[in-house]
């Protein structure tokens, strides 16, 4: 466990070094406090529109952090050739791995959490309320889901040939599982046999994502959902979570590291 | 330039949104005008997957009297029955529960004690009604669903006649934006005389308009023309409220209920002209 300590250590120590959190960051404080300025027939207390926009921007930016900060561990340690000598250390590769993981999960959380506490302070402005409970829910299935695309892109970038393609396709299927998740079994229904079967075997195939988006409660103001719930819906996510690590293990111990 | 002078050259606007999106920008007002109306639901309405029938008039619009209701079916149940466990486990996650803003919201379906909680969150709706007005300035709707929320639930009538007003410049001569106008100064500023002259001219311009074509929008018709009955029978201009009552009736999917007012309005003119031989009016003092 000291050793994957270790190495996710670097791992969040890295995020604060590059600029791609801050530029994010005072990006998405820059674009609210604009919105924030508007006059809405002279209403100060207009603030659902601003949370909303708020936590698009918080889900958009933590994506790319979680998927660009992961997609690029496992090819920059081959080409700086750190990988070597990394391994050469009593240091397993399901360790070297797992601390990869460990450490972008952690520096998603502290993105996460400077991010949740700006939002809170936004809406806490204009509304004179914080519902810490809804907020601590949402903020935790948030850095749950991130587990799962993280561990996700970490097989992909054992599997695509370069960060840029692998962050891109990574991308593409969190968001496209964000968007139309929910809704497979809808369009599934109407489809003739075999696409049928085949869209319903993917839409129980990937990981919903879409269950860890609480924006819609939190934007509107609907009360917290059961703790039971959060706690199956974390269960779900570090299952899938698993089942990526895992696999990703399986490929790295049988890749050539040059 | 030669092609400053082609229909439709974006050139000709000096408007930021106008120049970028060209028409488009029509599509992206009908998505903000919707998107109130989501937010009129905090959260919970259907997607182009799920079955619309009862989300066909947008609720906030058919609730502001500004369009005849179109929907069907049953707006509490949309979803449906869960298809599958991850359907039914991830109902937990986004609003499925049919309420609305002026009713209390989520917070006034969840308050145990009954409390509505607060109207005014219907604010919530006006940025995007806002947009989608800037978008397309000449979706009337949109000016008379914000002005109505407006000065009904936020009490900001100042705000309601100025965007009413930039809805006509954009819009002259519009008789949905008229009859909204008159609302204002009806129910808000008591002027009855401006408020007549409102709607006299929304009726006008309804006929000059409607009237050409082979399906007349008979909704707002009644509106204006019921408005000026009620309008008229309060003022005590029982004849003239007669008449418009007689177009109502006309028009009215329930000429018996109007039938019953037109009764009542009689009932008035000839008590008054009973009392009026029972106690005549003295004639004016000579001046002396």
């Amino acid at each position: 466990m000291k050793n994957i300590f270790a190495v996710s250590s670097i791992v969040i120590k890295e995020l604060y070094r590059r600029k791609d959190f801050y530029v994010l960051f005072i990006l998405t404080v820059l674009i609210c406090l604009v919105m924030a300025s508007v006059n809405i027939f002279n209403d100060k207390g207009v603030i659902r529109y601003l949370k909303e926009i708020c936590l698009l921007l918080v889900w958009i930016a933590s994506l790319v952090i979680a998927i660009t900060t992961t997609a690029r561990q496992i090819p920059a340690e081959r080409e700086n050739r750190t990988l070597f000598p990394l391994l050469a250390k009593p240091l397993t590769r399901t360790e070297l791995l797992l601390g990869k993981f460990l450490g972008c999960w952690l520096a998603s959380g502290l993105t996460l959490l400077c991010f949740y506490v700006f939002f809170g302070l936004l809406a806490g402005s204009r509304e004179h309320h914080w519902p810490v409970v809804n907020y601590l829910q949402a903020g935790t299935l948030h850095w749950v889901m991130l587990g799962v695309v993280i561990a996700m892109t970490l097989l992909g970038s054992l599997v695509f040939a370069a960060p840029s393609s692998n962050a891109t396709i990574c991308f593409v299927i969190a968001t496209g599982i964000l968007i139309m998740g929910r809704h497979l079994n809808k369009v599934a229904l109407h489809l003739p046999e075999p696409r049928r079967g085949i869209l319903y075997s993917i839409y129980y195939a990937i990981p919903h994502f879409e269950l860890f988006d609480m924006r819609d409660l939190i934007v509107h103001n609907w009360p917290p959902i059961a703790w039971q719930v959060c706690g199956l819906a974390t269960l779900y996510a570090l299952a899938y979570a698993a089942v990526f690590l895992i696999a990703a293990c399986v490929v790295f111990r049988r890749r050539a590291l040059n | 330039m030669w092609f400053e002078a082609w229909e439709g050259n974006r050139a000709r606007s000096g408007d930021l949104l106008q120049t970028l999106l060209g028409d488009s920008r029509r599509i992206f007002a009908n998505h903000f005008f919707v998107k109130a109306d989501a937010y009129f639901h905090s959260g919970y309405y259907p997607t182009i997957f799920d079955n619309r029938e009862a989300f066909e008039t947008p609720h906030m619009a058919e609730d502001a009297g500004a369009v005849a209701s179109n929907n069907q079916g049953d707006e509490n149940g949309f979803l449906g029955k869960p298809r599958d466990w991850i359907d039914a486990f991830s109902r937990q996650f986004y609003p499925s529960i049919h309420t609305h803003l002026d009713e209390g919201g989520a917070q006034g379906h969840t308050a145990s004690s009954g409390d509505l909680g607060d109207n005014s969150e219907v604010r919530e709706i006006l940025p995007w009604l806002r947009l989608s007005a800037e978008l397309d300035p000449n979706s009337i709707r949109t000016y008379t669903v914000t002005a109505y929320w407006l000065r009904r639930q936020m009490g900001k009538v100042a705000e309601a006649e100025q965007f009413l007003r930039d809805g006509l410049r954009e819009n002259p001569g519009s008789y949905e934006i008229l009859f909204e106008l008159g609302r204002i100064f009806d129910e808000n500023h008591h002027d009855a005389d401006r408020a007549r002259n409102l709607w006299e001219l929304a009726l006008r311009n309804w006929q000059k308009v409607e009237l050409t074509k082979p399906d007349p929008d008979n909704f707002l018709f009644l509106q204006i023309v019921s408005h000026l009955a009620m309008l008229e029978e309060r003022e005590g201009n029982f004849h003239q409220a007669l008449a418009y009552m007689e177009l109502w009736k006309a028009h009215s999917m329930q000429p018996a209920k109007v039938q019953g007012r037109i009764d009542a309005v009689r009932q008035k003119i000839s008590s008054a002209k009973s009392l009026s031989l029972e106690h005549p009016q003295p004639p004016n003092p000579i001046p002396e």
